[in-house]
């Protein structure tokens, strides 16, 4: 198990260790995937709440005179609705309107960003961004300088609120603000990857420790657990959050991914405006849609999909949904095949089990 | 996880293969799970796939699978013989394989068939001597 030589480490590798998880490789990072168990930890989060730490995350600063309009041709959604302290869901696309990443984007300040990309994407994602440069923009990759903790649960704000000087109600859903979380200076956003109300914090990495142990001293009478990168995954798939390298990715349109909202086509042209602007119109052979499985299988990653005997596509993420209690799934199905209540079959260990198309999200929490 | 690596870990009465299967033997009877270290390393099972009575396996086939959150993993049976009974506990409670892997998350019983292939399993301290190798400790 000592596999781990030459993975890049976050700030919190230490913590992990001595808080006894279960370390894995991930995007060529050694990170946790749990501690007490993926279950467990997937239940605080929905009920109480988790700490994860997910500085493997990546941060590019875009800043300066044109990073608007730079901005706006590099992603589809509406950058110019974003205000200092609003963040919003975007991607970079190819001209084919496929994912070179997702990603979150804040906005600092006026003509100032910091753009949050998934850890295995960050070098291309920043190569991609410097290539297609235009106009007075720096883009620095500032992924060194952060670690970065989400605090996710329903009881996440009253354990935090403890330990800053900000009042934490006053942060909507996809806003940030600064602020000091025992005294060191933080972004506090009110996001997260779970379906669960919550903050991710940014700050500085010589704080790392320090941060998460206060948050987890906190969070103790509250039912806070450190939680791995196993529930963080069960989490996002039962809110259906797509996961960039199994639901999207270069050969997944941003239409097909069932993504159209994040697609703004009349505010001015963007890669891979062309074909999404036709997909709309003229629609998509195939989407990504919702699945729950009718027996006790378990459908996972790159499972054949199968209708009528034949291979039509395959399972984009599978597993056992922990606070559903049920398994689930995503895949891209013919469009003919998308519609709710439609049956179909995942191959599993070479035979058929069956499955049907269901609502998404799988989970969506209570206001 | 919390353990001395002691009884609790590797009951000393019981026999042990390289891929984390135990078997304690009674009579001709065999009866079959996975180890405390393996349902550690799967973590937590969600769905286990068990044979019919009846069917037959040879020392070191598929005979099981187990679904964690996680992974899925095939579960080899340590000797050659016949399925005489399989735990239906565990289709309603899988995580008896993670609470309890030596006693009610049991697989299988088997009828031996050739109980020389037994001389080839490990006990338990050869057992924590291959799983502390495998740790790298």
């Amino acid at each position: 198990m000592s596999g781990t030589t030459g993975l890049k480490r976050t700030p919190l590798n230490k913590v992990h260790r001595d808080m006894g998880a279960r370390m894995v490789e991930f995007a060529g990072w050694d990170m946790p995937v749990y501690y007490s168990g993926v279950i467990a930890e997937h239940l605080a989060v929905r009920e109480k709440a988790g700490l994860f730490d997910v500085s493997h995350m990546g941060e590019i600063e875009v800043k300066g005179e044109d990073s608007l309009s730079f901005l706006q041709r590099l992603t589809p959604n509406d950058v110019a609705k974003l205000t200092p302290g609003k963040i919003h869901y975007n991607a970079l696309l190819y001209p084919e309107g496929t994912f070179v990443d997702d990603l979150l984007i804040y906005c600092l300040g006026e003509k100032h960003y910091l753009l949050v990309v998934n850890a295995a994407n960050t070098d291309k994602d920043y190569q991609w961004i410097v290539e297609h440069k235009e106009g007075r923009v720096e883009v620095i990759n500032r992924s060194p300088e952060y670690v970065q903790v989400a605090i996710q649960g329903p009881e996440a704000e009253g354990i935090l609120a403890k330990l800053v000087d900000v009042p934490l109600g006053d942060i909507r859903y996809y806003r940030f603000i600064r602020g000091k979380v025992i005294g060191v200076e933080a972004i506090i956003s009110r996001t997260g990857y779970t379906g669960e109300d919550g903050f991710e914090l940014y700050f500085s990495p010589q704080y790392a420790e320090k941060v998460w142990y206060a948050l987890m001293e906190a969070g103790k009478d509250k039912g806070l657990i450190p939680a791995g990168l196993g529930a963080r995954d069960t989490l996002r798939l039962e809110a259906k959050m797509a996961l960039y390298g199994n639901d999207i990715d270069r050969t997944t349109t941003a239409i097909e991914a069932d993504l159209a909202w994040i697609v703004k086509i009349d505010k001015g042209d963007f890669i891979g405006r062309d074909v999404l602007a036709r997909q709309l119109k003229e629609g998509v052979s195939r989407k990504l849609i919702g699945f729950e499985m009718l027996g006790r299988e378990v459908a996972r990653h790159g499972y054949p999909v199968l209708i009528g005997g034949k291979e039509v596509g395959k399972v984009t993420s599978g597993s056992y949904a922990p606070y559903l209690k049920k398994n689930i799934g995503l895949a891209y199905l013919p469009i003919e095949s998308t519609e709710v209540g439609t049956e179909f079959s995942v191959l599993v260990r070479n035979k058929e089990a069956r499955a049907k198309v269901v609502p998404t999200p799988f989970y969506k929490r209570k206001k | 996880m919390m353990n001395d690596g002691g009884e609790k870990m590797y009951p000393k009465d019981y026999l042990y293969t390289k891929d984390h299967e135990w078997v304690k033997v009674d009579g001709d009877i065999g009866t079959v799970g996975i180890t405390d270290y393996a349902q550690h390393e799967l973590g937590d099972v969600v769905y286990v796939e068990l044979p019919n009575v009846g069917d037959k396996f040879r020392a070191g086939e598929s005979f099981a699978t187990v679904e964690s959150v996680k992974a899925v993993s095939e579960v080899y049976a340590p000797v050659s013989g016949e399925v005489v009974e399989v735990n239906e506990t565990l289709a309603d409670h899988p995580e008896k394989v993670n609470e309890d892997p030596y006693g009610e998350g049991w697989f299988v019983k088997l009828k031996i068939e050739v109980k020389e292939e037994l001389d080839d399993l490990f006990d338990a301290a050869r057992y924590e001597a291959y799983i502390k190798e495998e740790k790298g400790e």
